[in-house]
């Protein structure tokens, strides 16, 4: 019963870290930014749904799209007042920039952070489900939500690949990853290139932040943790590959899961730390990474 | 005798150069420092209550005409940042006492500070045991420390006191798990579970301590269902939604029942989407029970001022700027000994009752007595939205009542 358990909430878990760091993979694939106000994004998301569906009297489904449209809205903003000032800065040396754009959006998802403290306090929030109730899977007690949040992951994760691999504005994404100079020559607009990306993550990291929301909760004080666990999981499959990530999502979820249920919940993340550790000696370029 | 024009103006100037002083130092404000997180529901409440209670005090004519100030600072929840705070309201803005914190960690970490730099302190909130047992094993240094709410010890007891009589004898339950964050109030609050449990017939299963930063509740609770025990007793305060949410969302068969300092703000129903409805808390105020002849007025009050009803440490901290006051007043002195001489025979009728402190030979030095007669807990479950009051039975305006998930044994 337990390995059944295990095997559902691990798949569960994993599918929406597997949502939550695509996005982030994404923006580092194609633009070479890592994004460390990841979390504070996804936080955002689920906190406007929450104040949507709950204060407004909104009801779920249109609390979650406003959750969604803050986080598109948010991703613009990071990247319009953010990282691409400091990209386009004559002031700043060519190679102090991405030390610039990592200090900037850490510094970002900070602001976001307070933002959130300061206007819904930090407790936690918890964004109305979807689907309430619970079904039972072969003797294993297992919410709707968790269900649906597993279901519309690899959804949302499938709908990115057909845009990755068989629209032109996907192959243009992929392109762009693999040799923007050549797509500039070619007449392609980078900065263009680039505002989609930053709406696309923030379509992705929306999506992700409201369905965790809905299934675990999450707080201002999780912006650093959500953060980590991306980064964590990006570094752990390759930085910049999408299967990678998917499969550091699957890794990370399942050795938590099974560290919480066999040893325990208070070292959740412990085992996930230490491979990483030893993933970056072994392997740097992580599982799935190019060299 | 007249006297000339100028002779008369000199002696008024004259006049008032020695009487103005005296005059300034009467309008003197008292100030007391506030140090609190206020980005947390529980925190937020105590510099609102504390500025709720100045305000009548001030409109009432204040202290002998002086008027109480309220300084604030937020401690972020950390006990480096309180302790920077505690500092500048001690030696910069030169307050004359603090309300700190409803934080252990962060209350031992001043506790110190308020003995180094003689600064009378009262926790409205913070529970642990060790808070008082330290003033007890050092007292010349450490008097200026009071404890203003339950010790932990104090608030196991009385969740066991309820429990006899809402669980054992009124539904029949006959085990337990022990559910608690691990931070510095639980220890006591577990140590105490484990003994009281057991004397008022509830076998305890298994004793469980969380990780506050933990996100995912469900292997706990999948351990805990395993075990088949009737009720889950917590200790939780730094957690309290997403473990509230999730024993909802997951249809978790067994009622929680203990200390749950979040649900005790109006804004947990709304922070919960309602999953808390069902959840049994130990107070010492509820909004809806007159404990006190105090207690109904002073919720209206702050529900009319900021919209939510006030989380526990609301209710102490409102009575505590008034017990300060009165302490001032009956010291005729801020000067820290005297009011420390006088807060050590405080017997102030407040919202939550009647707080005296324990003496220095007691045990817990400094930390409220809890019985009947002085401060004593209560039981209140959140029912359709609301705080009821279910124990003591003499004063309870509801009985219990459970989600439809939730399995009781039979009878």
């Amino acid at each position: 019963m337990q390995f059944l358990q295990i095997l559902i909430d691990g798949f569960a878990i994993s599918s929406l870290y597997g949502l939550g760091a695509i996005g982030f993979t994404l923006i580092f694939g194609v633009s070479g930014v890592l994004n460390l106000s990841h979390g504070a994004i996804m936080v955002s998301a689920a906190v406007v749904a929450w104040a949507v569906a709950g204060s407004l009297n909104a009801g779920p489904y249109l609390g979650a799209l406003a959750g969604v449209a803050a986080s598109v809205v948010i991703a613009f903003a990071t990247y319009l007042l953010v990282v691409r000032p400091i990209q386009t800065s004559r002031r700043i040396p060519r190679e102090e920039k991405e030390i610039f754009v990592l200090t900037g959006t850490l510094l970002w998802g900070i602001m976001l952070q307070e933002a959130i403290a300061y206007f819904f306090t930090s407790n936690p929030k918890t964004v109305r489900p979807l689907i309430a109730g619970v079904v039972n899977i072969i003797g294993v007690r297992t919410p709707n939500q968790e269900i649906l949040t597993a279901v519309l992951s690899w959804l949302v994760i499938g709908a990115l690949w057909l845009l990755v691999n068989r629209t032109r504005q996907g192959k243009t994404l992929l392109a762009a990853s693999i040799n923007p100079r050549g797509l500039t020559l070619l007449g392609f607009e980078l900065s263009s290139i680039y505002l989609f990306v930053w709406g696309l993550y923030g379509l992705l990291a929306g999506i992700a932040g409201v369905l965790l929301g809905a299934f675990l909760g999450v707080s201002s004080d999780n912006v650093g943790t959500l953060t980590a666990s991306a980064f964590s999981i990006v570094v752990l499959g390759g930085l910049g590959s999408v299967s990678g990530s998917l499969l550091g999502a699957y890794v990370v979820g399942y050795l938590e899961t099974i560290t919480a249920y066999v040893i325990s919940p208070s070292i959740r993340t412990i085992p996930v730390l230490l491979l990483l550790v030893l993933v970056v000696y072994l392997r740097p370029q992580g599982l799935l990474g190019r060299r | 005798m007249q006297l000339p024009g100028k002779h008369a103006a000199v002696l008024s100037l004259a006049l008032a150069v020695t009487v103005a002083p005296g005059l300034a130092r009467a309008a003197e404000p008292i100030k007391i420092g506030v140090i609190a997180e206020v980005s947390s529901i529980t925190g937020a409440a105590i510099p609102q209550a504390a500025k709720l209670a100045a305000d009548e005090i001030n409109a009432a004519g204040g202290v002998n005409g002086r008027m109480i100030e309220i300084v604030e600072y937020d401690d972020h929840n950390s006990a480096a940042d309180a302790v920077r705070a505690f500092q500048r309201a001690a030696n910069q803005d030169k307050v004359h006492a603090v309300i700190a914190s409803y934080v252990s960690e962060v209350v031992l970490a001043l506790e110190p500070w308020s003995g180094r730099l003689k600064m009378p302190m009262i926790t409205p909130g913070a529970a642990s045991d060790v808070i008082s047992q330290r003033v007890h094993d050092d007292y010349d240094n450490l008097k200026y420390t009071f404890h203003g709410y339950l010790a932990s010890t104090f608030l196991s007891d009385s969740v066991c006191d309820g429990l006899k009589v809402a669980a054992v004898d009124g539904l029949h339950m006959k085990t337990a798990v022990v559910m608690s964050e691990d931070a510095a109030w639980t220890i006591p609050l577990d140590a105490e579970y484990l003994k009281c449990l057991p004397k008022i017939g509830l076998t305890v299963l298994d004793h469980i301590r969380l990780s506050p930063d933990t996100t995912d509740f469900t292997p706990v609770f999948n351990k805990i269902e395993a075990l088949k025990p009737d009720l889950i007793v917590t200790g939780i305060s730094h957690v309290g939604v997403q473990p509230t949410v999730q024993w909802h969302d997951q249809q978790v068969p067994i009622p929680m029942i203990g200390i749950s300092s979040q649900a005790t703000s109006s804004t947990f129903y709304k922070d919960t989407n309602g999953a808390t409805e069902g959840v049994i808390y130990q107070t010492v105020s509820a909004p809806d029970v007159a404990v006190t002849p105090k207690m109904i007025p002073f919720t209206n009050a702050f529900v009319k001022r900021f919209g939510v009803t006030p989380a526990y440490c609301g209710y102490t901290t409102y009575d505590e700027v008034y017990f300060i006051a009165d302490a001032i007043k009956r010291a005729g002195s801020t000067e820290p000994d005297k009011l420390v001489a006088a807060l050590e025979t405080t017997s102030w009728q407040g919202t939550i009752g009647k707080t005296e402190f324990y003496g220095r030979d007691h045990a817990f030095t400094h930390a409220m007595k809890v019985s009947p007669e002085y401060v004593s807990g209560l039981l209140v479950q959140w029912q359709n939205g609301k705080q009821m009051t279910v124990w003591p039975t003499e004063i309870a305006n509801a009985k219990l009542t459970f989600p439809s998930f939730i399995k009781l044994p039979a009878k």
